[in-house]
């Protein structure tokens, strides 16, 4: 047994030298559609972080494949080229710009790093080359705000509503808003850009509802947080927001946390440093942390998932190098962005006349713009599911559906114990984003576009 | 036959200590200038300019920093991104503060805040050395890093602590264009890597190189240990700050402080080390073997096996062969790809009649 | 709970801190002593051996059999790097061979994700992170059952090579290999030996480190940056020193805890990303050589 997986592996290792001699390139088989629509994969296989980057960009491929055997967007295939960014910012604008085009001379529609860092490396040239941003969930908050981002989209969801439906569910289980006066809200986050993203809301809710916060930082890469969270025992906090990054910081964070005997039920875990994986890494002591979840995890309670499994994985042509990771989060978050560019470019095929036709950048954001998932006949199509919030994206909102789950690990898997709940109010994270967009726009001398001819899409 | 050194002479002093003494080296600076000026600009795609070059003279410059002062000075260090961190903040600040300051004034002007900085950080370099002094100046990494971080002042109150370059103008011309941007990058490098070639050839690396081969003896010389080992942290570090800024408005555009982490200055040492130490080349074939090596291991592994094959695996493959490649060079030649370069020339000098 | 018991507490769970960080630095001193190499790729040894260690449990084996499977691997492992890698450098600068260790942790990191694929695994020993009752029951003070378990293994592991280095005839050996190679040489010490063992002995030290950590953190990448919080350690208790390790371990945990707890918060927090380096430099100006170190006459 164990000798056989290591030869399994050590094969494999020798084989792909025999490949290099007699690998001829691979042709797409299938000449029966009329066109291709070209994709950049900024994959993250090795480093820190390649467990998310092999869930998320694997969710991506599997779910591509998953088109392209069930007959393309209206005929159109989709094909994507693969660049390894190992988390790391500078090499992620050498990616951007060696996928920009592929061999046929096809432009990129989408540039989707999974990493804020990696979003911020490009958010200025996104507008330049045509490209649209997508940052389902992560990358620059007050992107949202469509007029100064125009390129820029947030789908479904940000930090700012995050932490703000965050505080909401804390102030459920506490009973109420005014049960949140007088009470602690430690936020334990990684010193970067990422983990500072939270407070501009953060601060400003506290002080409307009259908590306490304290902002704990956790220097990189947070192996070690006694300080930390004996702070948190020593001024008598009720809640903790964690928002970490990488396995290393969550698994060292849940032992701490226990060892200092602070409730695993007080703690909620930002849905990126929030994953199965990053429980998995506190062993037992994760039992009962709570987490963000920007979609619904899980296999077979998902039809579209489920399909994508048998179809896919059926035919063995999955991405997933361990296939029991179909139907995490980090997978089902990369299907959910890649559904979302589907629909994109389905509204950007019907609205230009390009039904199975590839499409252009120009076009994709069009479709991109609207974008509408409430309707129950889009999202049947697609077979979702729960897997989405119902949201809709408008030229002002860049984010639309403003909602997270609440799950809650259980040791082997995440349990949902609220479903999809947005801001207690919706309007002041909005205020804030334009504010923080409109200023930034200021700075930089940015145009803002004007919202007035803007109309949503319906589909005929 | 290719390379004929022979029967040039020099008949003054002047001529002898030139800078490239030699006329056919004169010639190929000559036409790499014009090749880096004037042709590549019209040949070179966006691709090329914006994700390859740039980046690769911003870092040889910022190794050409790590070089002047551990290949010249002798003096191990370890925090050259945090240099670079303090370089790119300040420009965005001296841009953002004093009107109307062009971009190269502001540019040289981080590199001065670096280098005052780097005084500050150099001073553990008066009691040790060797590997001591290299986890000293790792204080710098990380403190400056942190202070960055912290200090709100510095980023203009972002609410995620990051700053956005401005647009680059020199002389009221604003350079936005990748080529534009490449040239101005271009020009930096060109003219910081002759300052550097001259000093290394001119007094100041004379008493870095005493330093480094025997400092007993170079103080009794009458080299101050104090004023020597200092100024070569200054202009390491002004260096090092200037590539910071460099390669934060030509490319990434957008940072926050932790972008410059420990794993980018151990980056720019293997640049300086791999390339070769105490060379003014060394910098230029490290950053480029450092920056390029993983790109073509990622190019030609997805070209050659497309989706066949586990890509996972085949990325882990890809970090362990670029490993096995510095292995492979330092065994093969421990003074780095700069004296591979030269041993080149020797045999070329002799081709094809060797015996 | 008073003030005064707090602050014990806050520096107790420091020091348990410090005996691991001092684990992971007695890997360091282990090779530094015998090549005089920094072996950067350190950390990276300690995260392939916890991954293996699990990926053999995940084959089946029960941890009493993936132990010795996992010790014998790190030993092969240990032995070909300086067969393969330091061998050939012999004689190299100190940044030749620093460079070259470097190269070695981007193998290893290959290697281990090639091999083991990329999931998050974890290590159960058995032992749970819980405040000790006792104690708690007591004073009121909360002191981690797995870091005291862990410290008390760190401080017995270093005890034993301690013990070995100074009583035994290959510890003798190594002693003379640390102080002169071409003289050790010279008088019939076997010095490849020597190198072998040490290195093999490195690849368990990282084994028991990978353990240890990979139980407290998980077992997963960031393992690697373990070298981090190592350097300062090995500058204050000396690259050469056993023992030194350890006291300087205790001092940075400590250190590193108090300052983070009580300053931290009055300059914005996560001082202790550099606190660490910053005492480190304080030793430096007042003792270059470490607490242990040995005393090196050398102008600078």
């Amino acid at each position: 047994m164990l000798i056989e997986k290591f030869l399994r592996q050590a094969v494999a290792g020798a084989a792909l030298g025999g490949l290099l001699l007699a690998a001829s390139p691979t042709t797409a088989s299938a000449q029966d559609y009329t066109d291709e629509q070209y994709f950049g994969i900024p994959s993250i296989r090795v480093g820190p972080y390649n467990v998310m980057g092999t869930g998320y960009f694997g969710g991506e491929i599997d779910y591509m494949n998953y088109v392209n055997m069930t007959g393309g967007v209206n005929g159109v295939k989709l094909t994507w080229e693969e660049c390894e960014t190992s988390y790391n910012a500078a090499k992620s604008v050498e990616c951007y710009q060696r996928l920009m085009t592929n061999d046929k001379g096809q432009k990129m529609l989408e540039w989707d790093p999974y990493g804020t860092p990696l979003a911020y490396a490009v958010i200025g040239r996104v507008a330049d080359d045509h490209v649209v941003l997508a940052q389902a969930g992560f990358g620059r908050t007050d992107a949202a705000y469509g007029p100064v981002w125009p390129w820029v989209f947030g789908v479904h969801s940000n930090y700012w509503t995050q932490i703000a439906m965050t505080l909401r569910f804390m102030a459920l289980k506490e009973g109420g808003i005014d049960k949140m006066k007088g009470k602690t809200v430690a936020h334990l986050y990684i010193d970067t850009a990422y983990g500072k993203e939270p407070l501009p809301a953060m601060r400003v809710i506290a002080k409307n509802w009259g908590f306490k916060l304290l902002e704990i930082p956790i220097a990189p890469p947070g192996l070690e947080q006694q300080a930390q969270w004996r702070r948190v025992r020593a001024e008598h906090v009720d809640w903790v927001t964690f928002w970490g990054a990488g396995y290393g910081m969550s698994g060292t964070a849940h032992t701490t946390r226990a060892s200092v005997g602070f409730p695993a039920d007080r703690v909620i875990f930002v849905t990126f440093g929030g994953a199965e994986e990053d429980m998995i890494a506190g062993g037992k002591d994760a039992v009962g942390t709570y987490a963000m979840g920007h979609v619904l995890p899980g296999r077979d309670n998902i039809p579209l998932i489920h399909n994508i499994w048998e179809k896919v994985y059926g035919a063995d042509k999955g991405n997933m190098e361990d296939p029991n990771r179909v139907g995490t989060l980090y997978y089902n978050r990369g299907v959910a962005a890649a559904v979302i560019w589907t629909e994109a470019m389905r509204i950007a095929q019907a609205k230009f006349d390009k039904v199975g036709k590839a499409i252009t950048g120009d076009e994709f954001r069009w479709g991109y713009e609207h974008l509408d998932f409430t309707s129950k006949a889009r999202r049947d199509f697609y077979g979702l599911g729960g897997l989405l919030p119902p949201f809709k994206v408008s030229c002002e909102d860049h984010e639309g559906g403003e909602k997270f789950l609440v799950l809650q690990w259980n040791g082997k898997k995440y349990d949902v114990v609220h479903d999809w709940l947005g801001p207690d109010d919706p309007a002041l994270i909005d205020n804030l984003e334009k504010e923080s967009a409109l200023k930034y726009a200021k700075e930089h001398n940015m145009p803002i576009r004007d919202c007035k001819d803007w109309e949503p899409w319906v589909w005929k | 036959m290719l390379f004929r050194e022979a029967g040039q002479f020099h008949t003054s002093y002047a001529q002898d200590s030139r800078l490239l003494p030699l006329r056919r080296d004169r010639i190929r600076m000559a036409i790499l200038l014009v090749a880096g000026f004037l042709v590549v600009p019209f040949i070179a795609n966006d691709y090329w300019l914006d994700a390859i070059l740039i980046p690769w003279l911003t870092l040889s410059l910022v190794a050409q920093g790590q070089n002047i002062l551990m290949g010249y000075a002798g003096q191990l260090s370890l925090g050259s991104a945090g240099f670079m961190a303090a370089g790119a903040f300040a420009c965005y600040n001296i841009i953002l503060r004093i009107d109307g300051i062009g971009f190269i004034a502001a540019v040289l002007l981080s590199g001065v805040c670096a280098a005052l900085i780097g005084i500050v950080f150099g001073l553990p370099s008066l009691r040790v050395r060797g590997l001591y002094l290299m986890v000293a100046t790792l204080a710098s990494q990380f403190f400056i890093v942190w202070a960055l971080n912290k200090i709100e002042w510095f980023t203009n109150y972002d609410p995620a602590g990051v700053i956005t370059a401005q647009h680059i103008f020199v002389l009221g011309h604003e350079f936005d264009t990748s080529v534009e941007k490449y040239l101005v990058v271009l020009g930096i490098v060109s003219v910081l890597t002759l300052l550097a070639a001259n000093m290394a050839h001119g007094s100041p690396g004379r008493a870095w190189m005493a330093v480094r081969d025997m400092d007993v003896a170079a103080e009794v010389n009458g080299l101050s240990l104090l004023r020597t080992k200092l100024q070569a942290f200054a202009i390491s570090s002004f260096y090092c700050g200037v590539g910071g800024a460099l390669y934060t408005y030509a490319y990434l555009e957008t940072v926050e402080p932790s972008a410059f982490t420990i794993h980018m200055s151990f980056l720019i040492l293997f640049m300086a080390l791999i390339g070769g130490l105490g060379t003014i080349k060394g910098p230029f074939f490290g950053a480029a073997f450092i920056l390029f090596i993983p790109i073509v291991l990622n190019v030609i592994s997805n070209e050659v096996f497309g989706n066949a094959v586990n890509l996972s695996l085949l990325s882990a493959l890809e970090q362990l062969i670029f490993g096995v490649m510095i292995i492979v060079i330092l065994i093969f030649e421990p003074l780095g790809l700069a004296r591979i370069w030269q041993l080149f020339k020797q045999r070329l000098r002799l081709w094809p009649f060797r015996h | 709970m008073s003030d005064f018991l707090f602050f014990l507490e806050v520096l107790i769970g420091g020091l348990l801190a410090g005996s691991l960080y001092a684990l992971v630095a007695l890997g360091f001193v282990l090779i530094y002593k015998a090549s005089f190499v920094f072996n950067f790729a350190q950390s990276s040894f300690v995260f392939f051996a916890a991954l293996s260690l699990c990926g053999f449990m995940e084959l089946g084996l029960p941890m009493w059999a993936a132990v010795p499977v996992a010790i014998s691997l790190m030993v092969v492992v240990g032995m070909a790097t300086e067969r393969l890698v330091l061998r050939p450098l012999v004689g190299q600068s100190e940044e030749t061979l620093l460079m070259a260790t470097i190269g070695l942790a981007f193998v290893v990191e290959g290697l281990a994700q090639a091999v083991w694929g990329v999931e998050v695994r974890t290590l159960d020993l058995g032992v749970g992170h819980h405040p000790i009752e006792w104690v708690m029951d007591r004073w009121g003070m909360l002191i981690n059952k797995f870091d005291l378990v862990a410290a008390i293994v760190a401080w017995i592991l270093v005890a034993v090579l301690a013990l070995v280095f100074s009583r035994t005839k290959v510890g003798r050996g190594l002693r003379a290999v640390a102080d002169d190679n071409s003289a050790a040489l010279s008088i019939g010490i076997p010095l490849s030996h020597i190198w072998m063992l040490v290195w093999a002995t490195a690849g368990v030290v990282a084994l028991v480190a990978g353990m240890l950590w990979g139980a407290r953190n998980g077992v997963q990448f960031a393992l690697v940056d373990l070298a981090l919080k190592a350097l300062p350690v090995l500058i204050i208790g000396g690259f050469t020193s056993v023992p030194g390790v350890v006291v300087a371990g205790l001092l940075v945990g400590a250190f590193e805890s108090v300052t983070e707890f009580y300053i931290g918060p009055l300059v914005g927090g996560g001082i202790d990303a550099w606190t660490p380096y910053a005492l480190a430099v304080v030793f430096l100006m007042f003792r270059a050589e470490g607490l242990f170190g040995e005393k090196i006459i050398r102008r600078v």
